[in-house]
Order: structure tokens, then sequence, then C-alpha cells
């Protein structure tokens, strides 16, 4: 990682994405439920950003929205120096090659009825990229760079194991030879002995290829593991974005502490030591966040300001971001 | 903590199913014995048998398709498992508790809580019903949902994931149970909200002193919370030991394999995570064999053809292996 010369594939800028609550035969609209309030940041060409929050903080949101599979509210993606947003539809879907998704859930994202060629196929013949045998020869190579048989086009997504399932998803989004993925959650549904596979393997494919990912993930220690950045978000913002390393040696945002010491290590003798902070309560609703700093109602440290105004979003050392009022 | 007296002894319980494509094994054979007031954990991957287990021992299984084959479960001087519908009623949710996974789906959505809370006292203690919802508001309190007491005529819709399965916890320890199961209590949560939980069951199981069954595919939580942890592969018990010396000195390759597989949440990070190759046995092949043969790094002819022994290997530690861990010796 050469950080002088990083240049920036994606820009996001105040990203927001509100759904409209609506009410009475008019549909009239009474509120909204703030899924991405505002996020902004950079994903550099070749890195990993890893997007970690718990359930309903918008990080899958998030990342639909990027890729405009929502139309979002209010902000900008700029994606190699392109806005995105103020594309028209015929020239999103020219940009559409090169930004790919890896869904969550193998069994719900390939289509039952088709076979594992023509899912990986499917991209191709939409955007019209290889014909013929060369499109044949191309779904047997992806398949090979997944790590499953050459043999395997012709049968179907029931056949295969979760794990097996979400490599043809990885080998459809690596189709049309993409420069940006994004990984929402890919892991989630795997079992414990099959994640390590496909961690190794979407790693050995940015490699390859010089992918960059946006890594969704709950799982911390997993996303330690694969990011080279982390962003924390919590009720549709973001909270903390630093360096993996120091993300985790020194996290500043009180919630960023409190996620990481909720953590269960795997070393029963640390963990007997360990004092954990426990935060109270829930999170609270997106359609109704608190006044001030989102995060104040659960906050341990917070104080009488953090009530009132919404904090400002400050850098602290070079990379290392957050935005809190307790953090100096 | 060894020279306690169990209070539910389980030996070879097996367990499979018919279905339409054959039998499938899903439990092959598993014993082992709770002691009292001990945390037992058991880990293993989604198909590794560990809920089946733990359901036939109370028959919560539909049967058909579901049939206990063999199998005794000494549970206070009688077998669980010769026991009728009418006499295990009176041990479920009595003296013995269980906490489901999803609290979504394990509470009724038309009861109140208060109702749901109340109905096993008055079915098991006989309670009457004034006794039984002042009963329900402490253990509402118990397991620390605030206003306990104004929130029994509220229904389970109004409640969140978290305190969902704190109205659970409370159910199952309504009765005073002197067993709880807890089948992936955390699993539907996120970490901050299973912190909370994983600390109210710390705390309660210091006052009331039941011994508990903790099902996880999770090794941190189990590393927290257990005394003793058993793994599961296949419909069998792989490896069984306290819960340091398993994680300090794992004796089965696939246990060693499953602990190196987690990336760390502190100190050195990893270049690459280690991967166990291969898939999951699949479990309509009769178990003739050791389950992890086929992925395993140190499987030998041996470990194709017979299933190992479940055998001592060193103080409060058992392993189902054909490959001796210390001497490097195939037995």
């Amino acid at each position: 990682m050469i950080s002088e010369e990083r240049s920036i594939l994606l820009k996001v800028e105040g990203l927001t994405k509100h759904f409209p609550i609506t009410k009475g035969i008019f549909r009239k609209q009474v509120g909204a439920v703030k899924a991405v309030d505002g996020i902004s940041f950079d994903i550099f060409k070749g890195e990993t950003l890893g997007l970690v929050g718990e359930s309903g903080c918008g990080k899958s949101t998030a990342g639909r929205v990027i890729l405009q599979l929502y139309p979002a509210s209010k902000g900008k993606v700029t994606f190699k120096g392109r806005d995105l947003m103020s594309l028209s539809k015929e020239n999103l879907r020219k940009q559409r090659p090169h930004m790919q998704m890896i869904f969550q859930d193998p069994q719900d994202s390939l289509n039952p009825r088709m076979t594992v060629g023509s899912i990986i196929s499917e991209p191709m013949i939409e955007h019209a990229k290889f014909k013929g045998r060369d499109r044949r020869e191309r779904v047997e190579q992806l398949l090979e760079s997944v790590g499953m048989n050459r043999e395997f086009t012709n049968r179907y997504p029931h056949e295969f194991s979760g794990g097996q399932r979400q490599r043809i998803g990885i080998a459809r989004a690596l189709a049309l030879s993409p420069e940006f993925i994004i990984c929402d959650e890919p892991i989630a549904a795997l079992d414990v002995s099959i994640q390590a596979q496909v961690v190794n393997l979407l790693e050995d494919l940015q490699e390859e290829y010089g992918l960059t990912y946006l890594f969704i993930s709950h799982d911390l220690s997993m996303i330690r593991h694969i990011a080279d950045r982390v962003a924390v978000m919590y009720l549709g913002k973001i909270v903390e974005l630093a360096n993996s390393e120091s993300l985790y040696s020194s996290p500043l945002h009180p919630y960023t502490q409190a996620l990481l010491s909720a953590v269960p290590s795997h070393d029963p003798k640390k963990e007997k030591k360990r004092e954990r902070m426990i935060l109270v309560g829930d999170v609270p609703s997106p359609a109704n966040p608190p006044s001030g700093c989102n995060f104040n109602t659960r906050c341990p440290r917070a104080e009488k300001r953090c009530s009132i105004d919404p904090p400002e979003w400050r850098q602290i050392s070079p990379g290392h971001q957050v935005a809190c009022h307790l953090v100096q | 903590m060894t020279t306690q007296s169990s209070i539910l002894q389980v030996e070879n319980i097996a367990t499979r199913f018919r279905t339409q494509d054959g039998l499938v094994h899903a439990v092959n054979g598993i014993s082992f014995d709770l002691k009292k007031g001990e945390l037992l954990g058991v880990v293993g991957e989604s198909g590794s048998g560990k809920s089946v287990t733990m359901m036939s021992l109370l028959k919560l299984l539909p049967m058909p398709p579901a049939e206990i084959v063999s199998g005794t479960a000494k549970f206070e001087d009688q077998d669980l498992i010769q026991l009728d519908t009418n006499q295990l009623r009176k041990i479920r949710g009595g003296k013995i508790g269980f906490i489901f996974q999803d609290p979504m789906t394990s509470l009724n959505p038309v009861l109140t809580i208060g109702y749901q809370l109340a109905e096993p006292m008055r079915e098991h203690l006989g309670l009457s019903h004034g006794e039984a919802r002042k009963r329900s508001g402490e253990l509402l309190d118990l397991v620390g949902i605030p206003m306990a007491e104004s929130r029994l005529n509220d229904y389970p819709h109004q409640f969140s994931g978290g305190m969902r399965q704190r109205v659970m916890i409370a159910i199952a320890l309504a009765c005073d149970p002197k067993v709880l199961i807890a089948d992936e209590p955390t699993t539907a949560l996120d970490v901050t909200i299973q912190a909370q939980i994983l600390d109210i069951i710390k705390r309660l199981r210091k006052e009331l002193g039941m011994a508990i069954i903790w099902i996880t595919h999770d090794l941190g939580v189990v590393a927290g919370m257990a005394d003793r942890v058993a793994v599961m592969y296949g419909g069998f018990i792989v490896e069984e030991a306290t819960v340091n010396e398993l994680y300090a000195n794992p004796k089965h390759p696939y246990t060693q394999a499953l602990l190196k597989t987690l990336p760390n949440l502190e100190g050195e990070r990893e270049d690459r995570l280690e991967s166990i190759i291969g898939q999951p046995p699949d479990l309509h092949q009769k178990p003739l064999s050791c389950p992890f043969a086929p992925r395993c790094s140190k499987a030998f002819e041996r470990c194709l053809n017979e299933n190992p022994n479940f055998i001592s290997r060193g103080k409060n530690h058992k392993v189902a292996c054909w490959w001796n861990p210390d001497s490097g010796e195939k037995v």
C-alpha cells in the first residue's frame, strides 16, 4: 500500500436515504425512516473499506444507495470522477459492469430455476459482452477461479451447499470484470468453517484482479481481518472512521468502544478477567432518532450538550475521523 | 468442580429422521453428564445435531418424521426417553426450562406477556391467578425489564428483540428449573444486546444455581460462559473438556482447525485465515466412519472405515479420534 499514490475510486458526500412513512388513503407523508442520514467517505482504489454496525443501522441501505439500487434522497456519489446521480438511466446502466454486488443470502439471490451457467452468463448477455463459445469459456473459467468445478454449469442452485452458492454469487459478480464490489454481509449466512474459505477467496480475487471492496458486516473480528480502513455506523450515521489498526487498538467513539468490548473473545482466560462495557437499552428507532448526538441515549459518557448539538465530523489524527463531542 | 453429582445423565442418544430422500442420521449416539450447577457449552455448526440432541431429551421433535432409535436420559431417577407425553409435560417448562433461538417466533403473538409468563406457574406450581401474576412481575424485574409490572399486559410485538429474549428467559425460569437448556439464545441478537443477555444469564446463574446446557455455534460466547465444552460434528460429540483445557489444548483435528479459522480481535492480524477444506458431512450416509475424515488433515485409512471411540486423553478431556494428538501416533 503506497499511501502517497492512492487515487480515490468512489467518493460519497452527504449521502442520505429517507424512506417516507405515509398515512391515510392519500398516502400523505407523515414522517420518514432516516435509514442513511448524511454519510461521507472516500474509497481508494484497491483497498477494502469495512462498514460495520448492528442490524438496522443502515449499512446495507448505504451499500444499495451507493450503487443506485435505491434512489438517494440527498447527497452525491462520484465513481471514477462521474456523478452517478446525475447520469441518465442508460448511462448509469453502462456504468453497472464496473460496480457489482455480492449479497448476503446465497439462497435468495440466485434464481432457483436457472442453471449455474445461465446465472453467471446473464450479466454478460445483458451487457452484450462475450458471445457464443467465448461466453461458455468465460463461465467455466469464472467457476474455476472461485474454486468450483468447470462441469457445474448445467446444475441448479439447490444442488449446492451455502458456501458453494456464495461462490456462484461471487462468480456472477466477477463476470463483467468489475473494479468495485460491494460485499453485503457475504459470510453472515455461512457456517464458521466455511466463512474462512469464502473470505480467503475474496482476498485472492482482490489480489488477482485488483478489486476494490466495500465490505459490509456486523462481524467485527472478520472486518478487522479483511479491511484496510473501517467505518462504524450507528443509526444512519458514521460515528468513526479510521484505518483498521488504530480503530481496533484505540477506538475513540464510545459506541465503537462498547461494540468492541461486546465481542466475546475466544480465549476463556482473557474472557474471565475482562471488564465489559455494557450499553443500556435498545437502539432507538431511525424514524424518530434522538436530538443532538444519535448515540446520547445509550452513551455511558453523555453530557448535556450531547443531547442538544449534533457532534461535528472531525479529524483527530491523519486518517482517523470521529463524530463525538467528548473526544479531544 | 470434579466431584459434583450429576443431575442429567445422557447415554447413547441416537435420533434420525425419515424423509422422502431416505433416512437422515442426525444424532448418532451422544453421551454426556451434566453436573449440578454447571454450564455445559455445546458447540457445533449447523447440522451437527446439537439442537436435535437436546430436543430429543424432551421429545420436542415432531414424531414422525423423527424417531429416537436408542438411548437413555436419566433425570431425577427417571428415564426421560421412556416417559410418555403426559409425564413429560410435567417436566417441560417446569424442572427443565427451554430457551429457543428466535424470540420472534417462540412467543405467542396473540397472548399478553403476563399470560404467557403465568401459564407455566399455574400449570406446574399450581399458583392462583393473583400469585402467578405477582411472580410474573418479579420475574420480568429479575431479567432487567424496566417498569416490569406495567408491561405485563403488553403483547410480544410491543417488545424489541432483546426484550423478547429476556421475556423468554423469564418464562424458562418461572418454575425454578433444575436444568435450563438454552438453544442459541443470542444468535438472533446484535452484539451489544448479546452482551446484555450474557450478563443477565451470568448473574442469574449465581443467584439461582441451576445447571445450564448452552447450545451455540459461537466459540467466543462459550469461552466466556461455560465450565465445560462439548464439540459436535456430524451427529457425534468429537471432543469434550473443561473450557480452559479445550481452548488452550484442543485435541481433535476438527476443534484445532475450527479455532484456527477464527480471526482475532486483538494482537497480531493474521495474513491469511486457515480454512477447513470441503463441506460438512452428508447426514444421509450411515455413520460408519469418522464424520470428519474427508476434511481432516490427519486422516488415514482406519478413519475412513471405522468410527473412533470416545476415549479419555488426559484429565477431564475426551476425544473421538484415531489419531493421538500427544504422540502423533495413529492408533
